[in-house]
């Protein structure tokens, strides 16, 4: 009995997730998703997919190899699902070096940049559509008809585009003479957004729309969302308050519950609430932190959307409310057990 | 069934209690046995024998050094073959008596039964401290000291911790169930002398058995009851249990008397029973051997001294075929990984836990992605991650103005890290430096002083 032991402090016993089991746990989670964006968009949305992941892991693998000369950290999923999360959130059409840029830019101006996993401050999927979207307005805003044959990649056939609930939405409010006419008909918005698009509520739920490649399918990604909620990577508590804030702020606004509940539905709220909200890295950490977080990218959305130029705010939402996370982490500290509030703080020299 | 409560924060982690049922087996007492003098928190004691000496089971072979300090005793007959520094199971070398039994059957206990109760509390007291008790849970404070509050902290409340929170263990399980009538007698004797009016056993909802049994027990006694608690860990920890029991908070950096309070390990109480009403010193506890390298996992009766290797032989050894890799004295959180096991049981040993590579495997720590479930985790409600960062850049002081003082290293937040971060470790180190800069400066105000 004199072999050698093994030492070590407590606890000797540990739970069993780890941060590689956590990344592709949430990259399933976008699964069926995927699935919906494939049937809706076609081979596009499969090709845009594949050239973000690989964007991303090559930023990510040219960083760690030859400019750190670490350790390549692939096998964490982590840069495999900021590419996926980064093809979700641009449109299906997007020519596949774009999308292959996104990845990569992503990786590297929102990640590693920054320190690498865990130090980034801003979501780096949105980083990366942020950085698109400058750089490429046209193609982040062409958007694929849903079941139109577009091919796999190379130019755009004619009659494949189409335009977003949202995007119509707003060039319907924004034009008065439309609005007259409508309202001479006694049409609201709402119906006719519809029916140019051909779209009704069962096509939100399910994703039969124009949009960004996966955040179409409400459903999917609701199924994807209730997963990560049982197996407790996320908590209800940024999803809920992040979707009623715009539900109610929407209907505060609007006084339609229809409107209400088409802002709901539509763009990019779903996959944001879910999987972007709730990025650990650049979320809060406290319960109460994910309260306050979840309604300020759900009060910065509605403003986007109502008040802003974008038909769609998701994505500068959360962003925005990313700069805010060490601010609020610093005002949710709980109190401590037998914590007694100081009367009078000791004055330090 | 009674209601159960609990405190905020902590987890569950897998019970990994299969001893429950095992009865608690009396091993025969060993050949040698080495007792180590500091068993407890607080000063060693004073040797008072001598190498050649011969010695009785139950004979002092220390005396306490100061107020907060206790005896220790021989628990075996036989001649004192060794006197000086031998390994400790902490992982220091420390003063050790080593005694050599004579091998010879002892003779059958007699002792001289009287009434604890009706003692005087100083009686009661002086009978604590001569029989060397010390808090039985693995925190080995002097129980005599928990029993002497100064006058402006009056106890209202005793609470006997039969929560056993860490997984594996079952020693205070089976002593709940073997000997309820002395645990209980325990908890009067120290009510009476702390004047408390309220007497509770904290037990958790995965031992029901030990929960009804004392519940029938103490029917129809007014002033005591059994706390059911919802099964959770760390709730064995002083300050959680009185959290979960009685819904009070001990202030940061203050003890359980502060809010009326003490608590003691139901082992302890059965211990206190002994030493009041028999005049019986701590010789000896139960042990819980686990792990699946052990032929024979189960409770034992050990002596105090026992080395850690002999005690295993004794209930059998180790499976030929499973190779052992580590060894914890304590439960598997906050057990302590043994790196010799020619070190003795002592009076704080819980559970020895004898683990092969599949229990054993060690994790490779990966990064933080501030996924918050240590800050959940936290029983004390503190920032781990915010900690960790501090103690590794250096900020002690920012570190002790988040409570770094306050975590009890009960080793949840490392429990659930995904990344696996060594809190632990940093926290351990935080505290060490906060403590003795705290010292350097007290230091040096009195120095001014005068």
């Amino acid at each position: 009995m004199s072999e050698k032991l093994l030492v070590t402090v407590g606890p000797h016993h540990h739970a069993p997730d780890t941060v590689a089991r956590i990344m592709w746990e949430v990259t399933l989670a976008l699964v069926p998703a995927f699935l919906i964006s494939l049937y809706v968009f076609g081979g596009r949305a499969f090709v845009v997919t594949l050239c973000g992941v690989l964007g991303a892991v090559a930023g990510e693998a040219l960083v760690q190899a030859v400019f750190q000369k670490k350790p390549v950290t692939l096998a964490d999923g982590s840069a495999v699902l900021t590419g996926v999360l980064m093809a979700f959130s641009v449109p299906a059409a997007l020519p596949w070096w774009t999308a292959f840029l996104g990845g990569f830019a992503g990786i590297i101006l929102g990640k590693q940049c920054f320190g690498g996993l865990g130090q980034n401050i801003f979501n780096p999927a949105h980083i990366a559509r942020a950085i698109l979207l400058a750089s490429w307005p046209v193609y982040m805003t062409t958007w694929l008809k849903p079941g139109a044959a577009a091919g796999l990649i190379g130019p755009l056939p004619d009659g494949v585009t189409a335009a977003t609930p949202l995007g119509l939405m707003k060039e319907t409010l924004r034009n008065p003479d439309l609005l007259n006419s409508l309202a001479a008909s006694g049409t609201t918005a709402l119906q006719h957004t519809f029916h140019e698009l051909q779209i009704g509520w069962g096509s939100l739920l399910t994703g039969t729309i124009g949009g960004s490649l996966g955040e179409t399918g409400k459903l999917a990604l609701l199924l994807g969302g209730l997963f990560l909620l049982i197996r407790r990577h996320i908590t209800w508590h940024t999803p809920a308050t992040m979707l009623g804030t715009v539900f109610l702020g929407s209907l505060l606004i609007t006084r339609d519950p229809q409107m209400a509940l088409f802002h709901l539905l539509s763009g990019g709220l779903f996959l944001g609430a879910f999987f972007m909200a709730t990025d650990m890295v650049t979320t809060p950490m406290t319960k109460v932190g994910h309260l306050i977080f979840g309604f300020g990218c759900g009060a910065i959305t509605l403003l986007i959307r109502f008040k802003g130029g974008y038909p769609e705010g998701v994505c500068y939402s959360i962003l925005i409310m990313n700069a805010f996370v060490p601010l609020i982490d610093k005002f949710t500290v709980p109190r401590r057990f037998g914590e007694v509030r100081a009367p009078a703080q000791e004055v330090k020299a | 069934m009674l209601n159960t409560r609990t405190f905020s924060g902590g987890l569950h982690p897998p019970d990994l209690k299969m001893t429950g049922g095992a009865a608690i087996v009396p091993l025969p007492p060993p050949r040698k046995v080495i007792i180590p003098l500091s068993q407890h928190i607080g000063a060693p004691g004073k040797p008072v024998v001598a190498v050649g000496d011969t010695v009785e089971k139950g004979q002092p072979l220390s005396e306490p050094n100061g107020f907060v300090s206790a005896p220790v005793h021989a628990t075996i007959a036989g001649k004192v073959v060794a006197l000086g520094n031998f390994m400790h199971p902490l992982g220091v070398a420390s003063t050790a008596v080593v005694i050599e039994g004579t091998g010879e059957p002892e003779p059958a206990p007699s002792p001289v039964a009287t009434d604890g109760l009706s003692l005087p509390d100083d009686e009661i007291k002086k009978r604590i401290l001569a029989a060397g008790l010390v808090g039985m849970g693995g925190a080995t404070f002097p129980t005599h000291v928990k029993l002497s509050p100064p006058a402006n902290k009056p106890i209202d409340t005793v609470i006997l911790n039969g929560v056993e929170c860490e997984p594996a263990l079952t020693a205070d399980h089976r002593l709940m169930l073997e000997e309820p009538d002395k645990i209980i007698s325990g908890l009067k004797l120290v009510m009476k002398v702390l004047k408390a009016k309220k007497g509770y056993i904290g037990i958790e909802n995965n031992k029901p058995d030990a929960i009804r049994l004392l519940d029938e027990k103490l029917r129809g006694e007014e002033n005591l009851a059994v706390a059911p608690l919802e099964v959770k860990y760390p709730q064995g920890g002083e300050k959680q249990l009185i959290a979960a029991v009685l819904d009070r908070e001990v202030p940061s950096g203050g003890l359980p008397m502060d809010v009326g309070v003490v608590v003691q390990n139901v082992a302890t109480a059965a211990a206190i029973h002994d030493a009041v009403f028999h005049q019986i010193p701590l010789t000896e506890r139960v042990v819980t051997l686990a792990g699946s390298c052990v032929k024979n996992p189960g409770n034992y009766r050990v002596r105090i001294g026992t080395p850690v290797s002999e005690f295993i032989a004794a209930t059998g050894g180790l499976k030929p075929d499973v190779p052992l890799v580590k060894v914890i004295s304590g439960g598997p959180m906050m057990g302590i990984a043994l790196f010799d096991l020619n070190v003795p049981i002592i009076k704080g040993t819980s559970g020895i836990l004898c683990w092969s590579a599949a229990e054993g495997a060690l994790r490779v720590a990966t990064t933080c992605i501030r996924c918050g479930r240590c800050i959940e985790a936290c029983p004390m409600r503190l920032l781990p991650q915010r900690l960790k960062n501090l103690i590794d850049a250096q900020r002690w002081a920012s570190a002790a103005d988040l409570g770094i003082l306050d975590c009890m290293e009960c080793g949840s937040c490392a429990y659930i890290c995904p990344a696996n971060l060594p809190l632990v470790q940093s926290f351990k180190l935080g505290k060490k430096v906060v403590l003795a800069e705290r010292k350097r400066e007290a230091d040096a105000q009195k120095a001014k002083g005068k």
